[in-house]
């Protein structure tokens, strides 16, 4: 059971939105597929889900082609709300759990649990437009989970919930995962994806960037990141050779180095200059590594 | 059960509980009833008030009963009461409300009758109209005894002529069945006219919906959208049904019940004496081809707008379309055998109402309608076809514009070039 992309590309006359996309995502795994707006991502899903076809290459499911026989194992949270306003929450899941070949009395069943899970099972009968934002976020997932795909496509899940629905929502979905479901995730926040995700891609103007498991991610990336606070002045470490960047917070710096060994021999060069009250090395995050490979462009 | 199914009674049994829908059609319920009832309605407001009595003041004395007695032996509905007193006090009291009005008869030099009708406004030009039938009729008896006319040479005097009329076509309609058949055929065009732009905007507000809704996304990852866009044209008309089978139920017993009332009113211009099945039938098979073929065009204009208050700009064409073929339908109810008519009644989107008016006025071979409706099943199949692969690529399209070049850019979505 392995979500495969491969070489898929996507044109839409002229404009490339997805070029030269391969992506393998066993069983049970929780993928982060990160993008600036409008890199790709959405025609991503779109042809995973077989709404576009590709203009080239092909995406298997298991070895075989995803179509609408195959749509009941699939489970998809768009970005937007996609929901009926005036239907009621009992209504529409149902119906949207029967689409996917569910029966009637499953879908009910299992859309209380959920309901009552998400500590909402009062709206029931309430109509999705009468609901806070957040809430309506909780039924979109619901809607995306309530026929128990083996594959599910998480869209930005978390935008519009405060903290604990977050947590909520979190929970929710790493124990899908733990139960063997494959998810696609994407989110803008990346400490989401970097808490979340063994496995990501970060796509740029439809190609991908950067591919692989988050370890090696970060270890690929070389660069890392070194916070100093000490009561002397920083102000020259900016100009040390090795560091790449040099942010001044109210008690210190906090840089970006090419590697470890920069770190070490500035170690060496400032004690004794004065009292060092913090001297950490730490792995770059995601956040940089987006930014670094992303951000780039736009500078 | 199958996905088609789900959404086919998914789409039916929702509108069906909507409180729009429950609303309108109540309204149209109370509305054929009314309609059918006109005269009942009329007789109920008329019955109970005193003040359609008329006074006569008879100076002659010798007029009043043969005027009642004329009145009578017509059947018209004005009643006459003798008044004595001078016209002075006869007019306050048709002031008062007492009477509808006052009818002064005099002898002229010639010892005819002369009226004078005082009111106190002169628009109920019934009244009389009535009366002065009467009062001609009793002139002319008057005059003939003067001139000692018999009663049989007055009968010659006034004998009319006699004129046949005779279609040379072979089952041409007679004028009867003409009116008659018009009646029927001008109800149910409005309620084509009606039902078809009434339902193929629902059908373009529904797809908008689901589209802003952005709800489609999830709808047509599990269900394709041509077979999503089908269930629920089929739904829609399913839902038309329902109403129209209600409205035309309830008209059809309405008017059996009282047809009696309706006799030798406007109603016998537009004779429902008795409807003719085929007709009926017709206008069915008419309506739903119509339909079809105006709910796929509007489900893929709808696929196209990605914001609800886009949609009726968008299906503004559509609109036109329809509202032009029910104007030459009106047209043609007085000259139905017009080539202008007969040439637009095999127009696609004109067939549906020209046909069937044809086909209700006039006496046409079978094959007329049955190449209408051929005509009109090849045209929703070829619409059908080039609508469901704009609607594919329309329901995924989200953008501010949305003209018809649009079309063009769904339809390139649909290909994997």
């Amino acid at each position: 059971m392995v979500l495969k992309l491969e070489h898929v590309t996507k044109r839409f006359g002229s404009f490339t939105a997805v070029n030269d996309l391969s992506l393998s995502i066993p069983e049970s795994e929780m993928f982060g597929f990160l993008g600036a707006n409008g890199a790709g991502k959405t025609t991503t899903f779109r042809m995973i889900l077989g709404l576009l076809d590709p203009s080239d290459g092909k995406v298997t499911w298991d070895g075989k082609p995803i179509n609408y026989e195959t749509s009941h194992i699939i489970g998809y949270l768009p970005e937007e709300r996609g929901l009926y306003p005036k239907l009621k929450v009992r209504d529409q899941l149902i119906y949207l759990a029967r689409l996917r070949g569910m029966n009637k009395q499953d879908a009910a069943e299992e859309l209380e649990k959920w309901l009552t899970r998400f500590r909402i099972p009062e709206y029931m009968d309430k109509k999705v437009e009468e609901l806070s934002k957040g809430n309506q976020q909780k039924i979109q997932f619901i809607a995306a989970v309530l026929h128990k795909p083996k594959l599910l496509i998480l869209d930005e899940p978390f935008s519009g919930l405060d903290p604990v629905n977050v947590e909520l929502l979190k929970e929710a979905v790493l124990e899908l995962k733990e139960q063997g479901t494959t998810i696609v995730f994407s989110s803008h926040r990346m400490e989401h994806v970097e808490e979340m995700c063994e496995h990501l891609c970060i796509m740029h103007k439809g190609s991908p960037v950067v591919h692989g498991s988050l370890k090696e991610i970060k270890r690929a990336f070389g660069k890392k990141n070194l916070i100093i606070h000490a009561d002397f002045d920083l102000e020259d470490i900016k100009n040390y050779p090795g560091v790449k960047k040099a942010k001044q917070t109210p008690e210190g710096v906090h840089l970006q180095i090419e590697g470890e060994y920069v770190a070490e021999k500035l170690l060496k060069d400032i004690v004794g200059k004065g009292f060092i009250r913090k001297f950490v090395l730490e792995e770059p995050s995601l956040n940089d590594i987006f930014i670094e490979k992303v951000g780039a462009s736009y500078e | 059960m199958n996905n088609f199914w789900i959404i086919l009674f998914h789409t039916y049994l929702t509108k069906l509980k909507t409180k729009s829908f429950i609303i309108t059609t109540i309204l149209t319920v109370v509305l054929v009833l009314g309609l059918t009832n006109m005269s009942n309605i009329i007789n109920f407001f008329n019955d109970g008030d005193g003040d359609d009595k008329i006074a006569v003041l008879d100076e002659t004395g010798v007029l009043f009963e043969p005027l009642k007695e004329q009145l009578k032996a017509t059947g018209a509905d004005v009643q006459l009461e003798a008044f004595a007193a001078d016209d002075k006090e006869a007019e306050k009291g048709v002031k008062e409300g007492k009477y509808k009005g006052l009818l002064i008869l005099t002898f002229d030099a010639n010892e005819l009758p002369v009226a004078t009708y005082k009111a106190m406004s002169i628009s109920d030009s019934t009244s009389v109209t009535t009366l002065s039938g009467a009062l001609q009729q009793i002139k002319t008896q008057l005059a003939a005894s003067q001139i000692n006319l018999t009663q049989e040479q007055l009968a010659k005097l006034y004998e009319p002529v006699p004129i046949e009329k005779v279609a040379l076509e072979k089952n041409a309609k007679t004028e009867e069945e003409l009116s008659q058949a018009r009646g029927l055929v001008y109800v149910l065009l409005f309620v084509i006219y009606f039902a078809v732009i009434m339902y193929a905007n629902m059908i373009a507000m529904e797809v908008a919906t689901e589209k802003s809704s952005r709800v489609m996304e999830i709808l047509i990852s599990s269900v394709s959208p041509i077979k999503q866009m089908f269930a629920k044209i089929i739904g829609i008309a399913l839902l038309s049904l329902t109403q129209l089978a209600v409205l035309l139920g309830i008209g059809y017993f309405s008017i059996k019940k009282n047809i009696d009332s309706m006799e030798g009113d406007f109603f016998s211009f537009f004779g429902f004496g008795d409807i003719p099945l085929a007709t009926i039938i017709y206008a069915i098979i008419f309506f739903l081809l119509g339909y079809f073929l105006y709910a796929t065009l509007a489900a893929f204009l709808g696929s196209l707008v990605s914001r609800i208050e886009d949609v009726q700009q968008m299906i503004t064409p559509m609109t036109l379309l329809v509202v032009a073929g029910f104007m030459i339908a009106m047209f043609g109810l007085g000259q139905p055998e017009t080539p202008f008519i007969t040439i637009t009644s095999y127009i696609p989107f004109f067939t549906p109402m020209l046909m069937f008016m044809r086909v209700g006025m006039l006496t046409l071979p079978t094959w007329e309608p049955i190449l209408g409706i051929v005509i009109l099943l090849v045209s929703i199949i070829l619409l059908a076809f080039f609508g469901a692969r704009v609607y594919k690529g329309g329901v995924l399209m989200y953008g501010k514009s949305n003209s018809f070049k649009d079309i063009k850019k769904a339809l390139q979505l649909t290909k994997n070039k």
